[in-house]
C-alpha cells in the first residue's frame, strides 16, 4: 500500500498537480475571506474563520475532483491497471494507496489557510480573540469531508477510463452528497422524514463538527461514509473478474 | 511443474475465447504459444497472470493455484501484456523503482542498476518514459518483468512493433532469460518461435491444436515437401501433375511453379521429368517445409495468412 501511496504522492509532486491545488484552494478561500463578495472578514467585523469554512466545501467538490478523476481512469486507458494487478499487491492496497495519496493532498492544500488564523487572531479586538475550539473541529470536519469526497471521487475514476466522466460524476455525487440531501430534507411533503434525510448528508455532521464539538457520531458517520465507497471503488476495481 | 493449466475454459458471455485447455510448462523450458489473432492466447496469460479468473478449470504457476494463491503467484511471475503498457510520465529509474518495491525486492536500488544493465537500458536510464522509442520502451517492459527475480516469466508479443534489429536484440535478451527461467512467449510469427523455443503450443479459437517440439511438428504426417522451379520455356500445368508424388502446383510467376508434394523424394522426381522431356531448367530449389506451413494447415488458415 505504501508503495503505491509514495508513487502518488511523487506524481502529484512532479505533475505540479499538488502545487496547483494548494493555490487555488488558498486563492479561492483567501478571495472570498478578504476581498470579495460582501461577507468577507472585515464587512462581517467578526474574528472568525466561518467564511472560509462555508465556502471550502464547494472549493473542495471542484479540486478534489479533479485531482481524483485521474487515480484509476488513466490508468485504465494506459493499461497499467494490467501490470499493477498482477504485482504481488492486494486490490484494496492499491486503493487505498492511493486514497490516503489524496487525502494527503487534502491536508496540504489546508496547511496555508492556517495563516488565515494567525491573521484573524491579530486582528481581534481584544487580540486573541478567536474560537480556536470552534476552528480545529472545522478543520476536522474538512479533512474528514475531503477524505469522504476522495471516496467518490475514487469510485467514480474507477467506472470509466474517461476522466471527464469521472469528474463529472464525482462532482455531482459529492454535490448531492453535501448540500442536495440537505435540500431534500427541507421539502414541504417530506417533512416527517425531513431530520433523518438530513442526517445522511454530508453538510449535517462537517456543521456539527465544526461547531467545536467533537461527537464521535459524526466521525463515524464520515468514516463509514468513506469505507462504504471505498468498498463501492473495490467492487467495481474486481469488476474485470466477473 | 512450473505451469500446470488444467481444462481452463474462459467465456466472455456467449464467446468463448478459451476453450477447456490443458498443458504444461516444465522448469526452464522456453514455450512458444502460437495462434493467430483472437486465438485466445493474451486471455490465456492474462489468467495465468492473475488478471481475470477462468470460468471454469484451474491452473497452478509454481504449485500455487492461482485463484487461492493469487499473490503467491504473482510474487513468481514476471508478465509483459501486449501493449506494454506504462506510466509515460515516469524516469526510467523510477519505474523501475517503484516495480522493484511492489516487487518486495530486497535491495530495490542495486536490483534496478542491475536490470538495467541487463536489459542495455544504461544509456537511457535518466530519461522520462515518453522520451523512449518503442524498442526501449520495451526493454523497459522486459525489466519491469524479471526485476523481482521471478521464476516464470510470461511475455505477451515482446517483439511485436519492434524493427528487425530490436527484434533481434530482444529475443537475444529472451534467449538469454530462458537459462535460468521458464518462459512462455505469445507470438504469431514463426520465426520468433524457430530462433528461441524448445516447445511450441498452437492455439486456435480456443482450443490446443498441437503441443509438441518443433523437429516433431516440422515432420509430422501434416508435413508437406515443396520444391520451387523455373523452366526455359512454358510447361503445362496437366504435365507437372503427372509427377509422382506432388499433390499441388501453383504457378508463382513467368514459367515458375512451387510445387508441393507428399514424399522427400519429390525434388528427384521433379528433376528427373525435366531431364526426361528435355526441358531446359533455369532454377530449381527444395523449400524446406516451413512452420507456417504447419501453422496455416492446424489453424485452417490455408492461403490466407
Amino acid at each position: 500500500m505504501w508503495v503505491i501511496y509514495k508513487k502518488e504522492i511523487r506524481s502529484f509532486l512532479s505533475s505540479l498537480t499538488a502545487y496547483i491545488v494548494m493555490i487555488v484552494f488558498l486563492m479561492i478561500t483567501g478571495l472570498f475571506m478578504w476581498v470579495l463578495g460582501g461577507n468577507t472578514v472585515f464587512d462581517l467585523g467578526l474574528s472568525s474563520m466561518s467564511v472560509m469554512f462555508n465556502i471550502a466545501p464547494y472549493v473542495f467538490i471542484f479540486l478534489v475532483s479533479a485531482v481524483t478523476m485521474r487515480s484509476f481512469s488513466e490508468e485504465k486507458r494506459l493499461g497499467t491497471l494490467e501490470t499493477l494487478s498482477t504485482r504481488p499487491i492486494s486490490d484494496l492496497g492499491v486503493i487505498l494507496g492511493k486514497y490516503f495519496a489524496n487525502i494527503t493532498l487534502v491536508v496540504f492544500a489546508l496547511i496555508p489557510t492556517l495563516i488565515y488564523y494567525f491573521s484573524i487572531n491579530e486582528l481581534g479586538d481584544p487580540k486573541g480573540n478567536i474560537d480556536t475550539g470552534a476552528m480545529w473541529g472545522s478543520y476536522f470536519g474538512l479533512v474528514l469531508l475531503g477524505a469522504a469526497y476522495t471516496a467518490i471521487g475514487l469510485f467514480s475514476s474507477a467506472i470509466t477510463e474517461n476522466q471527464i466522466v469521472a469528474l463529472i460524476l464525482s462532482m455531482l455525487l459529492c454535490l448531492t452528497s453535501y448540500v442536495l440531501l440537505g435540500m431534500l430534507g427541507d421539502i414541504k411533503w417530506l417533512e416527517s422524514i425531513g431530520k433523518s434525510i438530513d442526517w445522511f448528508g454530508l453538510d449535517y455532521h462537517y456543521y456539527s463538527l465544526s461547531r467545536g464539538v467533537l461527537d464521535t457520531r459524526d466521525v463515524v458517520y464520515f468514516l463509514g461514509f468513506s469505507a462504504m465507497f471505498i468498498w463501492l471503488t473495490k467492487l467495481v476495481y474486481e469488476s474485470r473478474k466477473w | 511443474m512450473s505451469i500446470e493449466v488444467n481444462q481452463l475454459t474462459k467465456r466472455y458471455g456467449e464467446q468463448v475465447a478459451v476453450n477447456s485447455i490443458s498443458f504444461e510448462v516444465r522448469k526452464g523450458e522456453i514455450i512458444g504459444f502460437l495462434g493467430p489473432n483472437g486465438a485466445g492466447k493474451s486471455t490465456t496469460m492474462k489468467i495465468l497472470t492473475c488478471f481475470i479468473p477462468p470460468t471454469e478449470g484451474s491452473a497452478k504457476v509454481c504449485g500455487f493455484d492461482i485463484g487461492e494463491n493469487s499473490i503467491e503467484v504473482r510474487k513468481r511471475v514476471g508478465y509483459l501484456p501486449e501493449h506494454n503498457p506504462l506510466y509515460l510520465e515516469m524516469f526510467v529509474k523510477e519505474y523501475l523503482r517503484f516495480a522493484a518495491d511492489l516487487g518486495g525486492v530486497k535491495k530495490p536500488k542495486a536490483r534496478v542498476q542491475e536490470v538495467i544493465e541487463l536489459t542495455g537500458l544504461v544509456r537511457e536510464q535518466h530519461k522520462k518514459l515518453k522520451q523512449l522509442s518503442k524498442g526501449y520502451r520495451q526493454r523497459v517492459g522486459l525489466a519491469q518483468a524479471i526485476i523481482h527475480d521471478p521464476e516464470v516469466l510470461i511475455l505477451d508479443e515482446p517483439t511485436s512493433g519492434l524493427d528487425p534489429n530490436q527484434v533481434v536484440e530482444m529475443r537475444d535478451l529472451i534467449r538469454q532469460l530462458g537459462k535460468e527461467k521458464t518462459i512462455m512467449i505469445s507470438t504469431h510469427i514463426m520465426q520468433e518461435v524457430e530462433a528461441i523455443c524448445d516447445r511450441v503450443i498452437i492455439i486456435d479459437k480456443g482450443n490446443i491444436v498441437a503441443n509438441d517440439t518443433l523437429d516433431n511438428l516440422r515432420n509430422k504426417d501434416n508435413a508437406s515437401f515443396a520444391v520451387r522451379i523455373q523452366f526455359g520455356s512454358a510447361i503445362s500445368e496437366q504435365d507437372l501433375k503427372q509427377i509422382s508424388g506432388v499433390t499441388q502446383v501453383l504457378k508463382t510467376g513467368e514459367n515458375q511453379w512451387r510445387i508441393e508434394g507428399n514424399i522427400p523424394e519429390l525434388r528427384q522426381n521433379v528433376s528427373h521429368f525435366a531431364l526426361a522431356n528435355n526441358y531446359e531448367v533455369l532454377e530449381l530449389a527444395s523449400e524446406k517445409n516451413s512452420l507456417e506451413d504447419v501453422f496455416r494447415k492446424l489453424t485452417g488458415n490455408v492461403g490466407n495468412i
